[in-house]
């Protein structure tokens, strides 16, 4: 079992910077996927751990190994491509036996007709195609052996890409959004399948995503990077629930949190658009942002302490949900509250409605974004309807 | 409608008189002892082509360019793409040496072979006097049965090496970075591994287009023969196009002609034709 | 392509071997020019590259009066201008019949399109050149451009990028009141423009190049394109100067090589297209 360790990453491409520093620890066998918006620096992150980029800064080190300046195949790591990168000339048992004849023939050995002939070259080629069936079988692709990658289906060719990077054995098994090409449903077998995987051969896996939902379910960890920055590592659940950054807090969800402009005056008193919000926070003066989960909105009868009041812009049946998209004087876009059919069922497009929400529930962060974590006066938190 | 029939019309008809009768023309021109000008031409069936087949200056032509062909290929591939491979390998001065070696594929031939005369004269000529100031054995390049043939097959390889490379280029683009990517991590990242495992293979398409197209001009030489030797001395630079030309139109042995055109014909068209195959064949593989 | 780019030691090894083969790619261009610039006692008289004496303004002088070395080239850009344009005028119809319109024996008559262009156009000579004896119209332009009039070439790539400008376009025209003549020339070649001047630059290439056909259909002077020209002055010159004749086989080769440098994107395609055939 390898940990895998960044120290201070940082490239640029010219003049424009695309990793800014970043360190992680990756621990030994986990599953840590680093997840963000396109052009956030992470393929860019996954490459440098490869050998496939060197940075201008920083340092890796896999094991207890610094790697930097090592070429790819000196690592030990083993990759997964978006598009699988299968050689398309050679069949699924060439490509699958690629990488132990690079590893275990030596290049003369390797040369086509006469490398047969040279000692010893037969017994490995034997064990190399033995191995090789292992793999195939333990990823069911044994019957398609003899065919080439344009002959088999996105599944089956994920699948190769897979078992040619296991056959190595690698101590980490690095992957660049393998599951991206292929279809929705599809997508959501193989998740299970690369999780079973995980849990089978308990190998460092580090996966590279811009899906926070495939990135929520797969993972032990999720580092979550912007614009080049590491913004926050930590699970799944603590990510959801205790954002450190806003971008993380609208990053990660479906439907997606919903943000609310508020200003916190001399006293500390928080208020929306005029109004009171029943927050006691011991804040200075300025704005601040206030998020909330469209699960943590309740329908109430009549405006209350901590509540948003408005009209109803939309209403999504999800079937076993509502969304309840309500347009308030607090906030530029529609605020979403979700709801079981029971407590919306009689709303429609332009009724008045009122939600609200318990204080414990409220996340905010300041005018940069960041999280507060202010002290809660517990005597001065009133209650939410319920 | 008749509208694509309007359209496509005058296309159809020049295509007819100009492609098609006249192809089928030489087939029957060749079956006659027909020589330009004369009133009465008769038919002689395949006698134009056992004459052809037993004519010393026709085996020794054709003997010639098969040889030249078989020389002029393996050459102008295997230059054009070394240096596509290098042009390709770096960023720096790309431009210049793409547009260097590929200028030879587009100046005039007829200009540049009087050139090349000037180049390879017995005493004034820059190739002459390189080799003596090396105390090397000099030659007269086009007046020599031995060097006149070789010579054309240089001229041959330095025009046609451009568009070797021209290709090839495109071809080495066209190979996805990922999949070198893939090769470096599986262990194959040294020159040579790289080559084997994903570089030829993968624009192995474009080497056989390029073999036959390079084949197909090779045989198709002309110029150079015309200007520079005539087809001496004594045959040993005579080419198939050259013979087609001077029989036909020198000699006006209209019907001999005739047969040695239609011997070029069956030649490019089978090359022609192996190459649509093979490029069908992978444009229908995925 | 590399991510990564070379080591220094590769880098100018890279150079070193590329610099070997341009030079020696070169020599004809160097020579050419290198003698083009000398009085012809230089030249006897032993190796130098550059001239003692410049002798340039004689030798493009002499060039350009001892033969009508600019009335070969203005013959080579007529004829070339003429032929692309009747290619383009009868092609462009064709290929959009075949791309767009349904009439009957379309497949067939499309193939006979893909027969012409398996047929070099050598072995055509002997029968236009009867055919043109015929017509009475050998020794003049006529002869050099009649045969090249329809082109299967700019057929099949014309109708290759026809197939893929959406129908809709060609409905929109129609309900415009356009005629399908005008519907060719006003919306489906300008839309095709690339693929034109792809076939533009290949076309003029390889007439402005053709030395066979001219040999065969022209003897008068005044009518030679410059292949034929740069012959007929080398005959002409035989023996003596090489001075102006490496002047003017600068000058025969100068118009494409120009053009080649400032668009050589254009080149490069007109290649390629050729070579999607």
């Amino acid at each position: 079992m390898t940990s895998v360790s960044l120290r201070d990453i940082a490239k640029s491409y010219g003049a424009t910077p695309v990793l800014k520093g970043v360190s992680l620890e990756v621990a030994a066998g986990e599953f840590l996927t680093l997840v963000g918006p396109s052009g956030c620096g992470k393929s860019t992150l996954l490459r440098t751990i490869a050998g496939l980029e060197t940075s201008d800064r920083g340092s890796v080190a896999i094991g207890d190994r610094v790697v930097d300046g090592q070429r790819p195949k000196a690592r030990d790591v083993a990759m997964v491509f978006q598009s699988y990168a299968l050689y398309p000339h050679m069949t699924v048992e060439g490509n699958l036996a690629l990488p132990l004849r690079m590893r275990r023939l030596s290049a003369w050995q390797r040369l086509p007709v006469i490398g047969r002939a040279l000692p010893g070259a037969v017994e490995v080629t034997e064990l190399i195609a033995h191995d090789v069936r292992e793999v195939a079988r333990s990823l069911a692709i044994d019957g398609l052996l003899a065919r080439k990658p344009s002959q088999l289906s996105g599944g089956q060719r994920q699948r190769v890409a897979v078992g040619r990077a296991l056959v190595r054995r690698p101590k980490v098994f690095l992957m660049d959004e393998p599951l991206s090409n292929l279809d929705a449903k599809l997508r959501i077998e193989m998740r299970s399948e690369l999780k079973e995987l995980h849990r089978r051969l308990g190998i460092t896996f580090i996966y590279v995503t811009h899906d926070q939902c495939e990135a929520m379910t797969l993972s032990d960890r999720v580092a979550v990077m912007m614009a080049g920055e590491l913004v926050q590592v930590a699970s799944p659940q603590d990510l959801y629930a205790d954002p450190q950054d806003v971008r993380v807090a609208t990053f990660i969800g479906s439907p997606g949190i919903n943000l609310i402009g508020a200003t916190v005056d001399a006293n500390g008193t928080v208020r929306v658009a005029g109004t009171v919000f029943g927050l006691a926070t011991g804040l200075a003066p300025g704005s601040v942002e206030l998020g909330i989960r469209p699960e943590a909105l309740h329908r109430v009868e009549r405006a209350g302490v901590r509540t948003l009041s408005g009209r109803v812009h939309l209403v999504e049946h999800l079937g076993s949900d509502l969304l309840v998209h309500v347009t308030t004087d607090g906030a530029a876009r529609p605020v979403v509250a979700r709801m079981t059919p029971a407590q919306g069922r009689d709303l429609k497009r332009g009724d008045a409605v009122h939600v609200a929400v318990d204080a414990a529930n409220v996340l905010m962060f300041d005018a940069d974004g960041r999280r507060l974590r202010p002290p809660a006066t517990p005597a001065l938190l009133p209650q939410a309807h319920g | 409608m008749l509208a694509g029939l309007g359209l496509a019309g005058p296309a159809l008809l020049l295509l007819l008189a100009l492609f098609l009768l006249p192809t089928l023309s030489i087939f029957v021109i060749a079956a006659t002892d027909w020589q330009f000008g004369a009133q009465t031409l008769a038919f002689v069936g395949l006698d134009n082509f056992s004459a052809l087949f037993a004519d010393p200056t026709f085996r020794r032509a054709l003997i010639n360019t098969l040889g030249f062909v078989a020389v002029v290929v393996p050459a102008t591939v295997g230059l054009g793409l070394l240096v596509a491979l290098l042009i390709e390998s770096d960023r720096s001065l790309r431009g210049f040496y793409r547009a260097v070696h590929f200028l030879p594929f587009m100046a005039t031939l007829a200009a540049m072979a009087v050139v090349w005369e000037a180049l390879l004269h017995p005493t004034l000529g820059l190739v002459n006097q390189v080799l003596a100031a090396f105390g090397a054995p000099t030659a007269n390049w086009l007046r020599d049965e031995r060097t006149a043939l070789p010579v054309l097959a240089v001229i041959a390889i330095w025009q046609n090496l451009g568009f070797a490379m021209v290709i090839f280029l495109a071809a080495l683009k066209a190979v996805p970075q990922e999949l070198y990517d893939a090769a470096a991590v599986d262990g194959a990242d040294a020159g040579y591994d790289r080559l084997q495992t994903v570089t030829l293979p993968l624009i192995a398409p474009a080497t056989v287009f390029v073999v036959i197209a390079v084949a197909i001009r090779a045989f198709e030489t002309f110029d150079p023969v015309l200007i520079l030797t005539h087809g001496g001395p004594a045959n040993a630079s005579e080419l198939l196009l050259h013979l087609l030309y001077v029989e036909s139109f020198d000699y006006m042995r209209t019907g001999y002609g005739a047969a040695v055109t239609v011997v070029f014909l069956l030649i490019i068209m089978a090359l022609t034709l192996a190459q649509a195959r093979v490029m069908d064949h992978r444009r229908r593989e995925p | 392509m590399r991510r990564h780019p070379l080591s220094w030691p590769a880098r100018t090894g890279r150079h070193l071997v590329l610099a070997t083969t341009a030079t020696l790619v070169a020599v004809p261009f160097v020579w050419m020019l290198s003698l083009s610039f000398k009085a012809p006692s230089e030249i006897t008289a032993g190796f130098s590259l550059l001239p003692q004496h410049w002798h340039a303004v004689e030798n493009y002088t002499l060039a350009l009066t001892a033969s009508p070395l600019l009335r070969f080239l203005a013959n080579g850009f007529a004829v070339c201008a003429a032929i692309l344009a009747f290619q383009i005028l009868i092609s462009a119809p064709a290929a959009y019949a075949f791309a767009k319109l349904r009439f009957p024996g379309r497949q067939a008559l499309f193939a006979l399109v893909l027969i012409g262009l398996l047929i070099p156009h050598q072995v055509l000579a002997l029968p236009l050149y009867v055919l043109c004896w015929k017509l009475g119209i050998l020794n003049t332009y006529a002869a050099l451009i009649l045969p090249f009039v329809v082109s299967p070439l700019a057929i099949f790539l014309f109708r290759q990028f026809f197939l893929g400008i959406p129908d809709d376009i060609i409905h929109a025209a129609r309900l415009d009141g356009l005629s399908e003549t005008a519907i060719v020339f006003r919306i489906m070649l300008p839309m095709a423009l690339p693929a034109v001047i792809a076939f533009g630059a290949l076309s003029v290439v390889v007439h402005w190049n053709d030395l066979f056909w001219p040999s065969i259909a022209i003897t008068s002077e005044h009518l030679k394109p410059p292949t034929l020209g740069i012959i007929a002055f080398r005959d002409q010159e035989r023996g003596s100067d090489y001075g102006p004749l490496m002047a003017a086989a600068t000058i025969v080769v100068l118009p494409l090589l120009a053009a080649f440098l400032f668009a050589q994107r254009w080149f490069i395609a007109g290649l390629n297209a050729g070579a999607v055939k």
